[in-house]
């Protein structure tokens, strides 16, 4: 199989109440994408978007955005969930033999309409949404149930909200970098019990973009130094209804991460991998996926944090980017998760870099709970 | 290069999507919800192949992919797996005022976990493994909110 690289990316700093409209969001980082990669437009000849229609309030919302992706006149095609999965159909749509350079581009303005509400209507209409479950009951509903399974405590989960904003003051793009305390975050306003205020991602604005290339295309038209490989890729999801799954069960990821390590040859992941940007929408989330990637045994992520292993200098650095808590433009967090990986990769993360970094991993989820995951391993 | 942009006032429309749908409610959920209407009762159903007891009912097992023609009455009681107190209010599809209490409550007789309501109980006393029963509403219309909520048992 041919090799794909990612040759050129770019993000918006991410924020409330961004002044740009989606269609000026996805103009500015394609535009800069396609500069990354020293390209034009005339070169790009698939164009995926990754939106989602009930956030932009508008159906098929990939049209409205065709001429701010360089689509105008070319082919348009929309995933409708994470960046991550974006990443995905766009190099499936390169190894098809069909398509040569190719735009991923994800945008996401949260603050525009009420987050809750719109993931109140990812559940089930016949059921659970007429009892008014929303993203952030549900994974509160979850970080209890992963807490009574394995005696965890909400300090534990705290200490992630710590780290991650404390990563966020390196990260220009964040938005909320703070430099704060396990006894902020536990004595943060109660949203949902256990989690409080600083255990929750922030509603946020932005978007980001990544430049795809056959390996033959991407040799031709990059550099060595802005080429980043697409070496390994999974994915799996688990059941839709939360009362079908044990909601502390991470069997979809560590399928998707088997997969994906398969691919990429790597066989002990802590060992081989430099970097991680891991999906923390809630704070209990980082140390239950970095157990379901096989960072750790089940149950054990906590005490690895506190540890320090997966601190900005610790064995292997997770979201230095300070991650979704401090930045969580949806359906573009895992673009931006790669795009954070193909920077450290490059040595180009500014003062968020890690040190050397050869092998990076990202991981995206889709749906409530983590219901789908898609796991992609960077390297040099 | 852009040094214009400084200076628009940028403008915010306001807008409201409402949107009337009638989704079919199905034959498997349609009988489960008709049985708690009429009749105050629970049903779930069982997997031909691997034996998993779905409540609510389910069209097709998630493990075995094949339809659970066997139904079977729930006794209506069950333990509390997970549970959170909601403190938000969201007025325009939260029926009930925060703070509330959902809990996955893992059925009597059945395999998997039912979302609902536990209430009847001081929010702060809910607990992990707590022994609980459905509640019914008086006036049933064959929907999940005919299970008025879990209480504690006995």
């Amino acid at each position: 199989m041919e090799r794909v690289a990612i040759i050129g990316v770019a993000q918006t700093k991410y924020e409330q109440n961004k002044p740009e409209t989606f269609a000026e969001l996805v103009y500015d980082v394609t535009r800069r994408a396609l500069e990354d990669a020293g390209i034009t437009k005339d070169e790009v000849d698939n164009v995926v978007t990754v939106s989602s229609d009930f956030w932009d309030g508008r159906t098929i919302s990939s049209m409205a955005v065709q001429d701010s992706a360089c689509a105008y006149g070319k082919d348009i095609t929309t995933v409708e969930g994470d960046g991550t999965f974006g990443c995905l159909y766009g190099m499936m749509r390169i190894l098809s033999g069909s398509f040569g350079v190719t735009v991923v581009v994800a945008h996401h303005k949260g603050t525009e309409s009420n987050m809750n509400g719109i993931t109140n209507c990812a559940f089930d209409p016949l059921v659970e949404r007429k009892l008014g479950i929303d993203a952030v009951s549900s994974a509160a509903l979850q970080a209890r149930r992963y807490m009574t399974k394995y005696a965890l405590k909400e300090e534990q989960f705290a200490l992630v909200s710590v780290k991650n904003h404390g990563n966020a003051v390196r990260n220009p793009l964040a938005l909320f970098p703070m430099e704060i305390t396990v006894e902020d975050v536990m004595n943060s306003r109660k949203i949902a019990d256990p989690l409080k205020l600083l255990d929750c991602s922030p509603v946020t604005d932005g978007a980001a973009a990544l430049i795809l290339a056959a390996e033959r295309q991407a040799k031709k038209l990059s550099t060595r130094k802005k080429r980043v490989w697409l070496m390994g890729v999974g994915h799996c999801a688990d059941a839709f209804r939360l009362g079908d799954r044990d909601l502390a069960d991470t069997r979809a990821l560590k399928a998707a991460a088997k997969r994906a390590y398969s691919m990429a040859g790597i066989v002990d992941p802590l060992k081989e991998i430099d970097v991680a940007e891991v999906y923390d929408a809630f704070s209990y989330m980082e140390p239950l996926w970095l157990e379901g990637l096989g960072f750790c045994d089940d149950g054990k992520g906590c005490e690895y944090l506190e540890r320090g292993y997966f601190n900005f200098d610790g064995r292997l650095p997770v979201n230095p980017s300070g991650g979704r808590l401090s930045a969580h433009p949806v359906q573009v967090a895992g673009l931006a998760e790669l795009a954070e990986c193909v920077l450290q990769i490059r040595g180009e993360a500014g003062d968020r870099q890690v040190g050397e970094v050869n092998v990076a991993l990202a991981h995206g989820v889709n749906g409530m709970c983590g219901q789908s995951h898609c796991v992609w391993i960077l390297g040099r | 290069m852009s040094d214009w942009k400084k200076d628009v006032e940028v403008l915010v429309h306001q807008g409201k999507i409402s949107v009337p749908y009638s989704w079919t409610v199905g034959s498997t959920l349609s009988r489960w919800y008709c049985e708690l209407r009429d009749n105050g009762k629970i049903w779930a159903n069982r997997c031909p192949g691997c034996g998993t007891v779905f409540v609510p009912p389910k069209a097709k097992c998630i493990h075995c992919y094949l339809e659970p023609h066997d139904w079977v009455e729930l006794p209506g009681t069950g333990t509390v797996e997970t549970y959170t107190v909601v403190r938000y209010e969201e007025p325009a599809f939260h029926p009930r005022k925060a703070p509330f209490v959902y809990g996955l409550i893992k059925m009597d007789g059945a395999d998997t976990c039912l979302l609902h309501f536990i209430d009847e109980v001081e929010p702060e006393k809910v607990k992990v493994g707590m022994r609980v029963e459905a509640v019914l509403a008086e006036e049933r219309e064959g929907n999940i909110l005919d299970i008025k909520h879990f209480r504690p048992l006995g």
